[in-house]
């Protein structure tokens, strides 16, 4: 059942050595054997490597380390197929990348290991992370632990899944548009978006380079803000990491939240919305009042436009980004008469559907003639989005939404149909165009018709936004609300 | 609505993405969907906006210029797909 903890409690145990880390890497692989052949979280695994880290962590224990010093010691972590661990494959689960294997450590995955964590795994995800269901990954589709005839979210679906199934005690994913909070909210666990710039991009394979953040995935909010304060600061080899110290996340997590201010948006309440989403959400705000939070209605006037803007400058940052993958120096290549036809050859053949839209679309918008109409005035419209941000947060200190509008669809509902997958990013996408932080938790569940399953359910998600770099108040409403509501105790199996 | 003069051939051709015929057709109509969305920003009046490419842009960031370790040839070449005297191979450039 160790598989099954959170890192505090398997921590407190690894502390007291009534279990060694080794028995926990061997629960975490047990319940991957058991259980991933219908979840399909994981694209490939090491065993015997993850049991020897486990042994040098049960060594350290023994040698008296300090939980203090190393808060993941012997923690099973497994990380999304976008980052680099050195010696392990990374593919972005893209066919382009061949049998890449990465020279190097990212620096979150050096900060990881620094503390202790045991690195195993790479999770399924849509490929370069271009998508919401992890549909688009080369290798596999990932299910929702809670129905597997539904897609756990994504990108970082397998980071999210895996989570939920109990697979791994945590997991890292990166958010360009969601990535995090949308799977996290689909598959009933934490996920958390930083601030831009708060964690090192570096050893991360860019999307959008304006955008992406790495983010944890966990059981709980307090680990979240345990793996949060790992993994955050700035970093040399990262010029958009901000140089900003990096407080104790767990201390804020005080249970008081008297006095809060929290936004509604009046934008994200209106059509589209599941009425079993808006029904939780509703309910979480009221409780969050009992709580002693005060509510506001706030406006976003510019939401309506975050989803064209967004599919603009991510696709042109994409399409510059991507264009390193041409078959030269790393990856897998298609032979051609000259270099412009093994270039052709070698993108033609390697990136999947979807990362070919996003990157015709991305290349469009910044060729001679079209920039300004589209590249440039969505740079614009981004100013007037994040404005809108910022000045809602001179009236409160959280803005509290839905995560997503639906709860978990069904694989194949929307992949024909790329503008509607664009379109459930609705309530994620403004957060990363502002810069700011989010997070996303448990706040009920949506029952569904399960033929043989009278109690089916799939979980909901609350997003709360904040200021820049105030995730200390963020993780300390989250924590509040969590420990006084039953939904994080729910278990996907 | 569709975007005007969107020729997928020229813009895959700049992407340097070989399409197949299939590819072209169901791509070119695909975009022209999102395009028609994306058409919406022009409802927004933008006059005197500065656009934003960061939302915390640094500027200047430095650090001393001292020599560090770095990859060595032979990990450098480790992922290559065709390699020859510690160097890259690709197809003949000048004939």
């Amino acid at each position: 059942m160790l598989h099954r903890l959170t890192i505090s409690e398997l921590t407190a145990r690894l502390a007291r050595r009534e279990v060694s880390a080794r028995e926990a890497m061997q629960a975490c692989l047990n319940q991957i054997a058991d259980v991933d052949g219908d979840i399909r979280a994981f694209i490939s695994h090491d065993p015997a490597d993850a049991l020897t880290q486990a042994d040098a962590a049960d060594k350290a224990i023994i040698a008296g380390a300090d939980f203090a010093r190393q808060p993941l010691l012997g923690v099973p972590i497994a990380l999304k197929d976008v980052l680099a661990v050195k010696n392990q494959p990374l593919n972005c689960c893209s066919k382009i990348l061949g049998n890449f294997r990465s020279p190097y450590d990212a620096t979150v995955v050096e900060k990881l290991k620094a503390a202790g964590a045991l690195i195993f795994g790479r999770l399924n995800m849509d490929e370069f992370a271009m998508g919401s269901s992890t549909e688009n990954s080369a290798f596999q589709t990932t299910r929702n632990p809670w129905d597997t005839a539904r897609i756990p979210g994504g990108s970082s679906g397998g980071s999210a899944a895996a989570v939920a199934a109990d697979e791994c005690i945590a997991s890292l994913g990166s958010d360009t548009g969601g990535s995090i909070r949308q799977p996290a909210a689909l598959c009933g666990c934490v996920g958390l978006k930083p601030t831009y710039g708060r964690v090192s991009r570096y050893g991360l394979v860019a999307f959008a380079s304006s955008l992406d953040q790495i983010g944890p995935f966990t059981k709980d909010v307090r680990d979240a803000a345990t793996v949060l304060e790992v993994i955050s600061g700035q970093d040399q080899r990262d010029a958009t990491s901000i140089p900003q110290p990096v407080p104790p996340y767990t201390k804020a997590l005080t249970g008081d939240i008297k006095g809060l201010r929290l936004g509604l948006p009046k934008q994200f309440m209106v059509g589209g919305l599941d009425p079993e989403v808006k029904r939780a959400v509703d309910a979480a705000v009221t409780h969050l009042q009992s709580l002693g939070a005060t509510v506001q209605e706030v406006s976003l006037p510019h939401t309506d436009h975050d989803v064209a803007v967004y599919y603009i400058i991510a696709t042109a940052e994409a399409s510059a980004n991507l264009a390193r993958f041409d078959g030269v120096r790393y990856g897998a290549r298609v032979d051609g008469a000259d270099p412009l036809e093994m270039y052709g050859n070698t993108r033609g053949a390697g990136f999947g559907a979807e990362v070919k839209r996003r990157i015709i679309l991305g290349t469009y918008v910044l060729s001679s003639g079209y920039y300004d109409a589209y590249y440039l005035r969505a740079q614009k419209v981004r100013t007037l989005i994040r404005r809108d941000y910022l000045r809602a947060f001179e009236q409160v200190d959280v803005i509290v939404a839905p995560t997503t509008p639906t709860p978990a669809f069904k694989v194949g509902e929307k992949s024909g149909d790329p503008l509607q997958m664009y379109l459930s990013d609705i309530f994620t996408i403004g957060c990363n165009l502002a810069g700011i932080p989010g997070l996303s938790l448990p706040c009920g569940f949506a029952p569904i018709a399960k033929p043989g399953m009278p109690h089916a359910k799939l979980p909901i998600g609350l997003q709360l936004l904040g200021k820049p770099f105030a995730e200390e108040t963020i993780l300390r409403l989250a924590h509040a609300y969590e420990q006084s509501t039953p939904w994080h105790q729910e278990r996907a199996l | 609505m569709s975007a005007p003069d969107f020729n997928i051939k020229y813009v895959a051709h700049l992407a340097r993405l070989k399409l197949s015929p299939e590819e072209e057709q169901q791509l070119g109509a695909q975009l022209g969907h999102i395009l028609g969305h994306i058409e919406k920003l022009k409802e927004v009046d933008v006059t005197g906006v500065e656009p934003t490419a960061h939302a915390f842009p640094l500027v200047n960031v430095f650090r001393t210029d001292e020599p560090r370790p770095g990859l060595s040839t032979e990990e450098a070449l480790r992922n290559a797909p065709k390699q020859s005297s510690g160097l890259f191979v690709v197809p003949k450039v000048v004939e």
